[in-house]
């Protein structure tokens, strides 16, 4: 049996991808969709699969449920899967670059640095709008990252280093992050704190149209820049010996990585463990290669946070839980399993 | 494959190597003989990987420069260089999971572009170097799960799939056991008689480095201290030189190559036992 899928449409193009991409992709697909429908059709008042299926088709059924589902609960999901699939992607970069399978955008700083970046200007500047959320998210991160990248440059970027220094990094933003909290104008807090579990409640078409351009964008750039990634994989020489600009790519990379991340952070706070538990799962199912391990991880993050949502909302009902919480209960001992996994290594 | 290429010459002039400001390379002139086994010997420390680092450009020169074919390496695209020189350090680790077949589908990265991905090239010279290593067998096997001289091999046949005239290798047979280190060894010796590929690599074992090379360059601090066919560079002087070590050099009953035996202290074991009865 043949390992691969080849795509030759021309001589001068041809594309591979490991045999078990495509079905599970598929698969991966229909489990979401069918996760976004019941998470759609759930809620104070429950709606069947086929109504919702009807009503975003467009086909007025007799109950009218249009506002419900277009305009309070699709906003919301797609959202959720929107954040998922940027936070895995991030992670799954970034475990690629620091060939640490325990790499997460939240380890390494990206989120505590968009996270203080975010609550500073709640907390600071109310009155600001939304859509700047996820630029001062981007740049908080940025400068965090870019901060971690320059303490542990040494003659080149050590993976290892990298990670030291970027929890370390982690605990002081995190600990500005608290000062604010504890400091700031009780309305303001209570809004930052909402958002710093990580949450997709109440988000709109307004957070569904500022964040899906970040993830046009860089989801394929991360796809073109695959094959660096698999080098960069193989260690720094291995790279640089096949050709590859290994400083020039890593940095690209690593951009790209904190791009995906901090627009998901900014669009629903800190949701943990999900760039690290996907990108896991997928290498799980189809391999190392970043050809499919990119987009088999993307689809399993959204997954993940729209499961997540769904669980969040029917655990306590009538309380909603943020789906942050969610995943970090999934998420830590998940964490834990892989600590022990690589204690050996 | 290769073997009809013209070989690539390498060459360095006054190559100066230095991690940290630290000069570990002096000066160094050296002439790689094209399509032929060339192996760099000489004590810890004494920077001969730091030296196949900078002929494999992974290290840039505080001064002098290495020339491919006459031109300085690192004026011509990394892209490019990588098309004529493949290099294989020491102790490469590959992510968990990746199956041989993917490790040497990789070897072909010179040779894409971001529409070209995987050429009928592609696939024809990967399964090439999968059947010239002898890993086409376990090819769709894991490398954690393969053995210490099977997964050298298939790191190997990743540098052969990149199809490159000139392979330079770290110590390849480090953390393998006598009979892999050989396999190992044998494999390049066929590829270099077969290929004609020119093979520059750094052995610590200095009865397989004059059976296997056709020119030997001991190094000492940074300098070359001889170069030539391993007979004429192997002596007992040579060794004082390199290693500190007094030793005899006798003929291996194998190659007829020249063999050292260390003297040390502990000796004429047969001699204790027999004054003793």
């Amino acid at each position: 049996m043949k390992p691969w899928v080849v795509i030759r449409p021309r001589d001068t193009i041809s594309f591979r991808l490991d045999r078990r991409v495509p079905p599970i992709l598929l698969i991966l697909a229909l489990l979401t969709f069918a996760a976004m429908l019941m998470n759609v059709g759930y809620g104070e008042y429950t709606i069947p699969p086929l109504d919702v299926l009807k009503t975003l088709g467009g086909i007025e059924t007799d109950q009218g449920y249009s506002l419900v589902v277009n305009t309070l609960r699709l906003p919301r999901v797609l959202v959720a899967l929107l954040v998922g699939m940027g936070l895995a992607t991030s992670g799954a970069i970034l475990q690629g670059l620091t060939r640490n399978p325990l790499a997460d955008p939240g380890i390494i700083g990206v989120t505590a640095g968009a996270s203080l970046a975010a609550v500073t200007l709640i907390v600071l500047f109310p009155a600001i709008a939304l859509f700047t959320l996820p630029f001062a998210a981007f740049g908080g991160a940025l400068v965090v990252t870019v901060l971690i990248y320059w303490l542990a440059w040494n003659q080149g970027s050590s993976p290892m280093r990298l990670i030291l220094i970027g929890i370390g990094i982690t605990s002081i933003a995190t600990a500005l992050t608290t000062v604010l909290v504890t400091f700031g104008e009780i309305n303001n807090v209570s809004q930052a704190l909402i958002w710093l579990t990580g949450s997709v409640y109440g988000r709109s078409w307004h957070h569904v149209w500022s964040l899906l351009p970040w993830l046009a964008v860089f989801l394929p750039l991360a796809f073109v820049l695959c094959r660096d990634l698999n080098a960069l994989n193989l260690g720094d020489d291995v790279a640089q010996g096949l050709g590859s600009h290994v400083e020039q790519k890593r940095t690209l990379l690593l951009l790209i990585s904190v791009a995906l991340a901090a627009a998901s952070v900014a669009t629903a706070g800190s949701i943990g463990f999900v760039g690290l538990i996907a990108p896991h799962l997928a290498r799980q199912l189809v391999g190392p290669t970043h050809e499919g391990l990119l987009p088999t991880a993307a689809l399993t993050g959204g997954m993940i946070v729209v499961s997540a949502d769904l669980l969040a909302k029917m655990l306590f009902a009538p309380i909603e839980l943020p789906c942050g919480i969610v995943t970090a209960i999934i998420g830590a001992p998940y964490f834990l399993y892989l600590l022990y996994q690589n204690r050996n290594q | 494959m290769n073997a009809d290429k013209t070989p690539s010459n390498l060459t360095t002039r006054k190559l100066t190597l230095a991690y940290d400001g630290a000069c570990v390379i002096s000066e160094l002139n050296l002439a790689i003989p094209a399509g032929q086994i060339t192996v760099l010997v000489g004590a810890n420390g004494c920077g001969k990987s730091t030296l196949l680092r900078g002929l494999a450009r992974l290290l840039k020169p505080h001064s002098g420069t290495v020339y491919l074919d006459g031109k300085s390496i690192f004026k011509l695209s990394t892209k490019e260089v990588a098309k004529h020189l493949g290099i294989l350090p020491q102790g490469p680790v590959a992510p968990e999971g990746l199956t041989v077949r993917e490790l040497v589908a990789q070897g072909r990265y010179p040779h894409q572009g971001w529409l070209q991905q995987w050429s009928p090239e592609d696939e024809r010279l990967t399964n090439q170097a999968l059947i010239t290593t002898d890993m086409i067998d376990l090819a769709n096997r894991p490398l954690e799960n393969l053995s210490g001289g099977q997964r050298q091999r298939a790191w190997i046949a990743m540098a052969l799939a990149q199809d490159t005239q000139i392979l330079l290798l770290d110590e390849p047979t480090t953390f393998l056991d006598l009979a892999h280190q050989i396999e190992v060894l044998d494999l390049l010796y066929d590829l270099n008689q077969s290929q004609g590929r020119t093979i520059i690599m750094v052995l610590h074992d200095l009865n397989q480095a004059c059976r296997y090379a056709d020119y030997l360059v001991a190094i000492a601090a940074g300098r070359i201290v001889a170069s030539g066919k391993p007979d004429e560079v192997m002596t007992e002087e040579m060794i004082r030189q390199l290693f500190m070590l007094e030793c005899r050099i006798v003929k291996d009953p194998v190659a007829g190559t020249p063999m050292c035996i260390p003297v040390g202290r502990k000796k004429s074991q047969l001699k204790q036992v027999e004054t003793q009865r």
